[in-house]
């Protein structure tokens, strides 16, 4: 079953095409990260999805509904963290899952779901006492008290630090673990490849790749193979690294040389994301 | 009934929904320290202060009775105008509203509740206004209750939708209390909340005449100075309705859920 289907999804502010024709489609219990840098479309296509913003074309369906149509059915199934957004200061951690429970027909227990956030000893505390990654956790809360099938994080360790980041990464990978559907947007590579099943990545409205994240780096870029030769760093990319280096091998054998500082790497994710990403203004640079 | 037939057959049914929303616009607004004393408390505080510095009669009425109607009125733009533009914006630019919009409840049953939750604030200030009269001053309570309650819901209506078409304009949740208070405080002063205004110049005063809170004071003066019904009164609900059409008209076109762009 698919739990997100998008084709052709277009979006412009004014004269600003913020989202232009973008497809993907997301399995149910699937983890999907949307990578790209900021301005690349990826909270407008989020908020197409959520149902806050209209599409100008293409089709959409969240859990089988259309977002700009909503049936009843659709807000009880959804969870939803914003990128900024703040809760009532003076509630406590407990009050405000509280309130939020009492908008679901069916919501999961509150000391349940403040346990799974990890907030158990900070229940009674008020919102405005908690940190910032604590608000984070209590936002992921709120977005899991109606026992929703798809949740969408946008943005969700953005301004932590690592530690807190590594906090937020493990909850997310526990929304697999429920069997949840996860649709989540970042600009951070590392936190795509660490939590995605799959990743797309987005440059100015387009998706430019999407794959898992072994795929991408196994497509995209060359071998690179380092060495110096009379004290210059020398690189060479190549799709055929075995043969290159059978080459170079050879040729330094019969100088009866040394080719120092060898190094052969493949690319890292990070490269790939940048050269994807950066296609563009090169481009641009070059006309 | 087994359990799984209970939970598919169970929509909220909207009552239980709008209650629950109604108790948690309740204890927002209790433990928020600042618009408790601002929203609920100063009216209470100018009725004590005023009403010590008249004395005596104002427009042939002993000044505590005066002064009551003049705050009571007061109160209500405190509350349903300034109260509720400064926490609808406050919600707005950190993104409640917005997230709100995410979960089934509905915007019809959000907005009704804060609507109830913030006339509950303004009942029970009112009827503290009338306590602090009666204890301090010996000011008598309305003769006809129904056309009084009639007079100040109908006042809190339309400053509710005045308060919700200011909150539509202003920017920023920094600004938003200067800017409320900007208009309220001015109006009170033109308008005799505070005390007559015969003193203050003609420019002065047709400012005040065109204001709806000059109306609403107007209104509650003849039910309960001069115990007149509430329909006596034309004119006043005339205007009051006014402002009150032109604040919803420009709700509906210009309020919005989501927080400007950052």
């Amino acid at each position: 079953m698919l739990a997100i289907e998008v084709s052709g999804l277009r979006k412009a502010y004014g004269s600003l095409e913020a989202v232009r024709g973008v497809d993907f489609s997301i399995e149910e219990g699937e983890v999907f990260g949307l990578l790209g840098p900021n301005g690349a479309g990826k909270t407008t296509t989020v908020e197409i999805l959520e149902g806050y913003r209209q599409r100008d074309a293409g089709e959409v369906r969240v859990l089988g509904h259309d977002p700009e149509r909503p049936g009843p059915e659709f807000r009880e199934r959804i969870g939803v963290v914003l990128q900024q957004s703040e809760l009532w200061p003076n509630l406590t951690v407990r009050e405000t899952h509280a309130i939020f429970a009492g908008y679901y027909r069916a919501p999961r227990a509150v000391d349940e779901v403040i346990a799974l956030v990890g907030l158990q000893e900070k229940a009674n505390a008020r919102v405005k006492s908690l940190s910032g990654g604590q608000k984070r956790r209590l936002d992921l809360g709120i977005a899991l008290i109606g026992d929703p099938d798809l949740v969408f994080l946008d943005e969700p360790t953005t301004g932590f630090d690592p530690q807190a980041r590594r906090a937020a990464w493990e909850m997310i990978r526990s929304l697999r673990s429920l069997g949840k559907t996860v649709l989540l947007t970042t600009h951070y590579l590392d936190e795509a490849e660490q939590l995605s099943d799959r990743v797309a990545v987005l440059r100015d409205g387009q998706i430019v790749r999407v794959g898992t994240p072994a795929e991408l780096t196994t497509t995209d870029l060359q071998t690179e193979i380092r060495y110096r030769e009379n004290g210059e760093e020398v690189l060479v990319r190549t799709d055929e690294p075995t043969r290159v280096l059978a080459e170079l091998a050879s040729a330094a054998i019969a100088r009866g040389e040394e080719l120092e500082g060898l190094q052969v790497r493949r690319p890292s994710l990070e490269e790939v994301y940048l050269a994807l990403t950066a296609e563009e203004n090169e481009a641009e640079a070059a006309s | 009934m087994s359990a799984e037939a209970i939970r598919v057959s169970s929509r909220r049914p909207p009552r239980a929904l709008f209650l629950h929303q109604l108790r948690s616009e309740q204890l927002v607004f209790w433990r928020s320290r600042e618009a408790a004393f601002f929203i609920f408390i100063f009216p209470l505080l100018l009725y004590l202060l005023l009403s010590a510095v008249y004395t005596g009669k104002i427009h042939g009425r002993s000044a505590a009775e005066y002064l009551l109607a003049g705050l009571v009125a007061y109160g209500c733009a405190n509350t349903a105008f300034a109260g509720l533009a400064i926490q609808l914006v406050l919600r707005r630019e950190s993104g409640i509203l917005k997230r709100l919009r995410s979960t089934p409840l509905p915007p019809a049953t959000y907005v009704m509740s804060l609507l109830v939750s913030t006339l509950v604030v303004f009942l029970l200030q009112t009827l503290g206004m009338f306590l602090l009269g009666r204890v301090l001053h010996g000011t008598p309570f309305p003769s006809d209750v129904g056309s009084f309650l009639v007079a100040i819901v109908i006042g809190a209506a339309v400053f509710a939708a005045l308060g919700t078409a200011t909150a539509s304009v202003i920017r920023s949740a920094e600004g938003s209390s200067a800017v409320v208070n900007f208009i309220l405080l001015p109006m009170a002063f033109l308008s005799g909340s505070f005390g007559p205004t015969h003193r203050l110049g003609p420019f002065l005063q047709a400012i005040g005449d065109v204001l709806p809170l000059k109306y609403l004071i107007d209104l509650v003066d003849a039910v309960y100075l001069h115990g007149r019904g509430v329909w006596t009164q034309p004119e006043d609900l005339a205007v009051l309705a006014a402002w009150g059409v032109g604040g919803l008209i420009f709700t509906i076109f210009k309020f919005r859920w989501e927080p400007r762009e950052r």
